[in-house]
């Protein structure tokens, strides 16, 4: 009876090895993942009828000696397993394949037009941010008034838009009956932008000509706000519940107790830990963007992968929608792993609850 | 009704009663359900309600606006699209679709989903491994983009669309089958069947399943509605629903070219499917309130 009281595990001294250990473990649960997507990216393509030599030459047709010739010459004769392992070996010396339209390789034409998409979602997530969080919070304060309805109400519809169609609306009023918008492009045709980052409003400030960045600003709105709805609402929402359950906690009490100003317990002591959460939200969104980005960029005609990728699809460009959904796939994974560790430095109790 | 009460306290109220009266506190949601209601009828009743075949084409009016714009008339309540058909026939022919794709994609996912998690939950070890490590594959990819690649490779048809979208919200049944069945399996009332000698099957599907049913039911919700969004996007970007088929994804891709001429072909049909997206998530919302035991009050 006379040993020592184990210390509550709250109270123990922070062992160092166990960050450490929650990022390998976390790195550990990425590799398969990662290998999963290049099988299921390897067969996928498999399974449309007919050889890959076939699908290369198209309609024209081919003799039949050259056929199997082909077939020997890039190896479409040896085994699946093979062929797979041949695949990502490729994959890993950077090799995503050869776009069978352009006749280019697909990782470059994929970094080309990857800036206007991270752009354009750069744009959406801070648009999404910069009214879905204080929207949130108020709306979690005000628990329960007017404004909090409407803010909630207002956000369930933005979470239910086709966003295609709120593209097409937004449109019809602002390039239509206003006129205040172009409809479609990055910037105007009137002036010649030689991509040094890839970012048009970088860019169009680089050249020094007065209207460009104007433009290229003007270009950004209509698809910024259609691409950030469906992420402003689910910020929005999110904030909001993060904050109500944060404002419940017995330490907030324990502040207005103290005396403390209503504005430094929501802004400080609330929102740190309301934010949480929310981070991870704004981490998962970035699928959401990827996806919402295929359609945003179609109807805006924006060169982005989105919009690549889709017209790879159209176009029966195989090689390219291999190694676009690979490399997409890849963005999600490393972008979801980032946020899961952020979560794991920022929350302590993440970190420990592997262990449990 | 409850003349069984026993030393002054009542009985507890029937459990659908108590679910009512929890779901109809919450006014949107019973708006939501009414919603409903009306597009269910709409679509069952679509032949005698729709004054004209959805795809009967009027050749001298074409491009007709609303009745109340000038040029319209209430010959054509709603106007008509390029082809001189009529937007309302269309539009309450498209109800159909939007709500067969919902019931066949979530019936899909749904039952093997709950298959898969329950195998998953049972047997444990590395079939559960094996099932869970690809449905986070699958989940690493954004859904639609994951969909709209299932359906390039089986080729663009409604049932190839509705297809790619049953295996995209798979790994949702599953993992929350799985977690909610595990949940379950440690109550006592389960190792109680156990003990009195039922089998596994009987154990998987008449004990523990029941009783992960509400989970189910809100997810199952929410992803009707998803269903219904995503499957209008893969209308719209041509790989869903094939013109002349009404539905409304495709209405708006062939109304994509009039977008600043004619207004209403491209705003019915959007608004169609906002209103039907809406609801059913708004019925989510109270289902999920009026189910998850951690939220009554």
């Amino acid at each position: 009876m006379g040993g020592e009281v184990p210390a509550h595990p709250a109270l123990r001294p922070f062992p160092r090895q166990t960050l450490f250990r929650f990022f390998i473990t976390r790195f550990g649960m990425v590799v398969p993942t990662f290998f999963g997507v290049t099988v299921v990216a390897f067969f996928l393509i498999r399974l449309i009828p007919g050889d890959p030599i076939e699908l290369l030459v198209g309609e024209r047709g081919i003799a039949p000696e050259r056929h199997a010739y082909l077939l020997k010459e890039f190896g479409y004769d040896r085994p699946l397993w093979q062929q797979y392992l041949g695949f990502v070996h490729n994959l890993l010396n950077g090799d995503f394949g050869t776009s069978i339209v352009s006749r280019e390789p697909v990782l470059s034409e994929f970094l080309t037009l990857f800036p206007a998409t991270i752009e354009l979602s750069f744009m959406a997530l801070f648009f999404a941010l910069a009214i879905g969080l204080p929207v949130g919070i108020l709306a979690a304060v005000r628990r329960g008034t007017v404004f909090d309805h409407t803010v909630m109400g207002i956000s369930l519809t933005g979470y239910s838009m086709p966003i295609f169609w709120w593209g097409l609306l937004l449109i019809i009023l602002f390039s239509g009956t206003l006129g205040w918008t172009p409809v479609s492009g990055r910037i105007s045709v009137l002036y010649y932008i030689e991509p040094t980052t890839g970012f048009m409003l970088i860019d169009s400030l680089l050249i020094d000509e007065p209207g460009a960045f104007k433009s290229a600003l003007r270009h950004l709105i209509l698809p910024t706000i259609v691409l950030g709805t469906i992420p402003l609402a689910v910020i929005a929402r999110q904030t909001r519940s993060a904050m109500l359950e944060v404002l419940g906690e017995d330490y907030i009490r324990t502040a207005h107790a103290k005396g403390l100003a209503p504005m430094r317990i929501i802004g400080i002591h609330a929102l740190r830990n309301a934010l949480i959460p929310v981070i991870t939200t704004i981490g998962l969104q970035t699928g959401v963007l990827l996806a919402g980005a295929i359609l945003t960029e179609t109807i805006f005609a924006w060169p982005g992968v989105g919009n690549w990728l889709i017209n790879s699809i159209y176009r029966r460009d195989y090689p390219s929608v291999q190694g676009g959904i690979l490399l997409v796939a890849c963005i999600v994974i490393t972008v979801n792993l980032l946020v899961d560790l952020a979560y794991g430095l920022i929350n302590p109790r993440i970190r420990h609850a592997g262990k449990s | 009704m409850t003349e069984d009460t026993v030393n002054g306290i009542s009985a507890p109220p029937h459990p659908l009663r108590e679910f009512w009266s929890y779901f109809s506190e919450n006014r949107g949601a019973v708006a939501g359900l009414a919603v409903i209601v009306t597009i269910v009828l709409m679509a069952v009743f679509a032949d005698f309600i729709a004054p004209y075949s959805p795809i009967e084409q009027y050749r001298e009016h074409l491009l007709r606006p609303p009745f109340w714009e000038e040029g319209g008339s209430l010959a054509f309540p709603l106007g008509t699209d390029a082809v001189g058909r009529d937007m309302l026939s269309r539009l309450i022919h498209g109800a159909r679709y939007s709500l067969l794709i919902g019931l066949i994609v979530v019936t899909l996912s749904l039952s093997t989903g709950i298959a898969l998690g329950l195998v998953a939950a049972f047997l444990r070890g590395p079939v559960e491994t094996l099932i869970m490590r690809a449905m986070d594959i699958m989940l690493a990819l954004p859904s639609l983009l994951l969909a709209i690649v299932v359906v390039a490779i089986l080729g663009p048809s409604l049932i190839n669309a509705m297809f790619s979208l049953a295996i995209v919200y798979l790994p949702h049944y599953v993992r929350l089958t799985r977690a909610s069945a595990i949940g379950e399996m440690s109550r006592d009332y389960v190792t109680a069947s156990r003990v009195a000698g039922a089998g596994v099957a009987r154990l998987m599907l008449i004990t523990v399943l029941p009783n992960c049913a509400a989970p189910l039911i809100v997810q199952a919700t929410l992803s009707f509605s998803s269903a219904i969004l995503d499957a209008a996007a893969l209308g719209f970007l041509g790989l869903g629903a094939q013109p002349p088929t009404p539905e409304w994804g495709t209405l708006l891709a062939e109304a994509r070219e009039f977008v600043l001429r004619a207004w209403w072909v491209v705003t019915f049909p959007g608004l169609a499917i906002l209103v039907t997206v809406l609801a059913f998530n708004l019925m989510g919302d109270g289902l999920r309130d009026a189910l998850d035991p951690k939220l009554k009050r």
